[in-house]
């Protein structure tokens, strides 16, 4: 048998027929869903009289355009937005398709909540019609994002026409210096390879960074692949994995336990495999990264400036600096902001929460600066609440909300005004995504934390922080 | 768009030009606009903030609030259009603005499959023809004009003849208007078939969703029942037509 990918091995064990060259009808373990890209296929399925033949590989979770409010029972006030998650009770209801809804104490970010409840397991094929899917790739599971027809394929066949990406392996040695994070390291390959790096390809990640990383950190690595146009990210499960999913799901035991670990094992790109682009990174000088511009590629060391315009990217670069304010050699440390997120399936896990504690110590959120926390997940929310971390961030000055997407998207309640200059852990800097002419500098979370108490962009290794 | 539109396998008309890398689908239809549970009033949305001031008033210097680019069917665009965010609503929406095909280097990969599910053309052609087309459209008076021929794979213009590429399945599907669930769902025994095998070597994997949130309900002891106070407020919002 010739040498396989991680990768060619998931799509093989899912591939229940070859329709051409390029295609395979590629069976999917599970189907999350949510509020606002799954109405128009669940009319589809209506309008055809089709079913859903296998409700339980398919949960929905209510997570895009639910409220934040620090209220004990959220009530969704958006007319629009109430009927979307109404609608899609009525839709799981329906279909018999379990569902986290809005005001389920486990509700939260579809990508958060589906994880840390043990749903997602090494070697299944995750897709969602949210293209933040590649989380799950942290886990030796293929995710990736899917438009709303093919949700309405999904739910109709439990399968999808899949297009076969390529291979990408991206190496990164060395131990990540203190300070910086994965959210810091994936910013520099995204940088470096730019928005497009990846295109068609499935990323598979690996090298000794990637074996010293929590699982957490490993989530905020694959989530952003995407952003260099990742079809997919992989990380072939180790012990780390194994014990993370196992502490998570408790029907796998017994001798079901004996034959998983035995599966999870072959998961694993053979010695010779080959893959068509190979990268390799260096974490052991990776600084803090911050992005300047509108694209998550426009990304620099917390040390460095804005670019000058030229080369092949100088019109990008030129509407990027109109927008966000920022002439050529402008200094990205000490730019002063006026929000600061603290959110989102890229870094809302409770590990970002205990880095933003531990940065924020005693101290207090700068005058004039407001700083949200919108934990991942009513799991997270109360772990962090458990912790003390709650409390300190609340004494700071933080506000301290209820689960959901929110300003990663602003497709809630929670919008930036124009003009406003916003800290954030989100995955994506387009211009308008958190609020028309509002400006987005994603960082990690302790960059975040420090900028809120600073009320500058900071290099979060100048501050005391604890630990 | 009719199915009769697709009967002559040809996409001819205006041909706008929008140099934007990297034109992301926030930007191509933004979260205001997708709170619909079914797929109208999505062509008010396209392009919001490139067509529109703050307060609402049309910016009369982009490209298709110019009187003569009235009734484009066509975007010349840059690398990477529609990457980010998967949302469908995009397509939909360039499709009730008017636009039938969109010709650039290179496409986000999940608006392409989205693009080719509904029909709405997505065109790759090499960068230096596409910056020809993008310099030609952007220098001259008169809008350009496009002929693009599904059937021959060829995009003409004043510029001349380029060819382009697409899988057979992606013609197939624009041409003939392929019922893709129809045809999955022809191999329904198959995928039972996968299904019973792929259970039998990993049990764990079966009814995951399911299993799991029974496992939840019964530990916190909430039945979903007793999430009273909101449902009932957000079901006194529902309106007819929650269905489609």
């Amino acid at each position: 048998m010739t040498a396989r990918t991680l990768y060619r091995k998931l799509v093989d064990a899912h591939t229940v027929a070859r329709l051409d060259e390029q295609n395979v009808l590629l069976f999917c373990d599970l189907h999350l869903m949510n509020e606002y890209t799954s109405p128009q296929a669940f009319a589809g399925l209506y309008a055809q009289g089709r079913g859903v033949p296998m409700p339980g590989q398919n949960v929905a979770v209510v997570s895009h355009i639910i409220p934040t409010h620090p209220t004990a029972i959220r009530v969704i006030a958006d007319p629009a937005s109430a009927r979307q998650a109404s609608n899609l009770k009525k839709n799981c209801d329906h279909f018999h398709i379990p569902l986290f809804d809005t005001n389920d104490a486990l509700q939260g970010i579809e990508h958060v909540v589906a994880p840390e409840h043990g749903m997602i397991r090494p070697g299944m094929v995750v897709i969602c019609g949210d293209s933040h899917t590649t989380t799950y790739g942290a886990l030796g599971t293929l995710g990736f994002g899917i438009g709303t027809s093919e949700v309405e394929h999904v739910l109709a066949t439990q399968t999808l026409v899949y297009r076969l990406a390529r291979d990408m392996r991206i190496r990164i040695d060395g131990a990540l210096p203190s300070g910086t994070t994965a959210k810091d390291l994936v910013l520099m390959i995204i940088s470096r390879i730019g928005a497009q790096g990846a295109r068609g390809f499935v990323v598979e990640f690996c090298g000794t960074t990637i074996d010293a990383m929590s699982i957490e950190a490993r989530f905020t690595l694959c989530n952003m692949a995407v952003e260099a146009g990742a079809r997919g990210a992989l990380i072939a499960p180790d012990p780390v994995a194994v014990e993370y999913v196992l502490a998570r799901a408790p029907d796998i035991d017994g001798g079901l336990r004996e034959a998983a670990l035995a599966h999870w094992a072959t998961l694993h790109s053979d010695r010779n495999a080959t893959f068509e682009i190979e990268h390799r990174f260096d974490a052991t000088e990776v600084p803090p990264y911050v992005t300047w511009g509108t694209s998550p590629d426009q990304a620099v060391a917390i040390t460095g400036v804005v670019p000058v315009a030229e080369g092949a990217q100088r019109a990008s670069i030129e509407q990027a600096q109109r927008y966000t304010s920022l002439a050529a050699g402008t200094p990205l440390e000490g730019l002063p902001v006026q929000h600061v997120f603290i959110g989102s399936c890229t870094n809302a896990r409770i590990e970002d929460l205990r880095a933003v504690a531990r940065v924020v110590g005693d101290r207090r959120v700068a005058a004039g600066v407001r700083a949200m926390v919108v934990p991942g997940s009513g799991a997270v929310r109360a772990q962090a609440e458990s912790e003390g971390i709650a409390a300190r961030l609340v004494r700071a000055g933080f506000e301290w909300r209820q689960p959901g997407c929110s300003m990663c998207l602003a497709m809630n309640d929670d919008v930036l005004p124009p003009g406003t200059r916003c800290a954030s852990t989100t995955n994506r800097n387009f211009e308008g995504r958190q609020g028309r002419g509002a400006i987005t500098h994603l960082m990690s979370p302790a960059m975040a934390a420090a900028a809120a108490l600073t009320g500058r962009i900071t290099d979060v290794r100048k501050l005391e922080t604890l630990e | 768009m009719t199915d009769a539109a697709h009967r002559h396998h040809r996409i001819e008309g205006i041909a706008a030009p929008i140099a934007i890398a990297n034109l992301d689908t926030d930007q191509i239809m933004p979260k205001q606009f997708l709170r619909g549970i079914d797929k109208t009033g999505l062509a008010q949305g396209v392009l919001w903030d490139l067509r529109f001031h703050g307060d609402g008033s049309p910016r009369e210097d982009f490209v298709l609030n110019r009187p003569v680019y009235a009734g484009t069917r066509i975007l010349i665009a840059d690398s990477n259009f529609g990457c980010g965010s998967s949302r469908e609503h995009a397509v939909w929406g360039l499709q009730q603005y008017g636009i039938d095909a969109v010709i650039a280097p290179s496409f986000g990969e999940i608006f392409y499959s989205n693009a080719m599910n509904n029909r709405l053309l997505a065109v790759m052609l090499p960068e230096p023809q596409v910056r020809a087309l993008l310099d030609a459209a952007l220098t001259s008076a008169e809008p350009l004009r496009i002929d693009i021929d599904v059937r021959r794979l060829e995009v003409r213009s004043p510029l001349g003849t380029s060819a382009f590429a697409l899988s057979d399945r992606h013609r197939t599907m624009f041409v003939e208007g392929l019922d893709l669930i129809g045809a999955s769902l022809t191999h329904q025994a198959a995928i039972e078939a996968f299904a019973q095998r792929h259970w039998a070597a990993q049990p764990w994997v079966r009814d995951v969703a399911r299993r799991t949130k029974e496992r939840l309900d019964r530990l916190s002891s909430r039945p979903a029942e007793s999430q009273g106070p909101v449902r009932t407020k957000i079901e006194s919002s529902r309106q007819h037509g929650d269905h489609a």
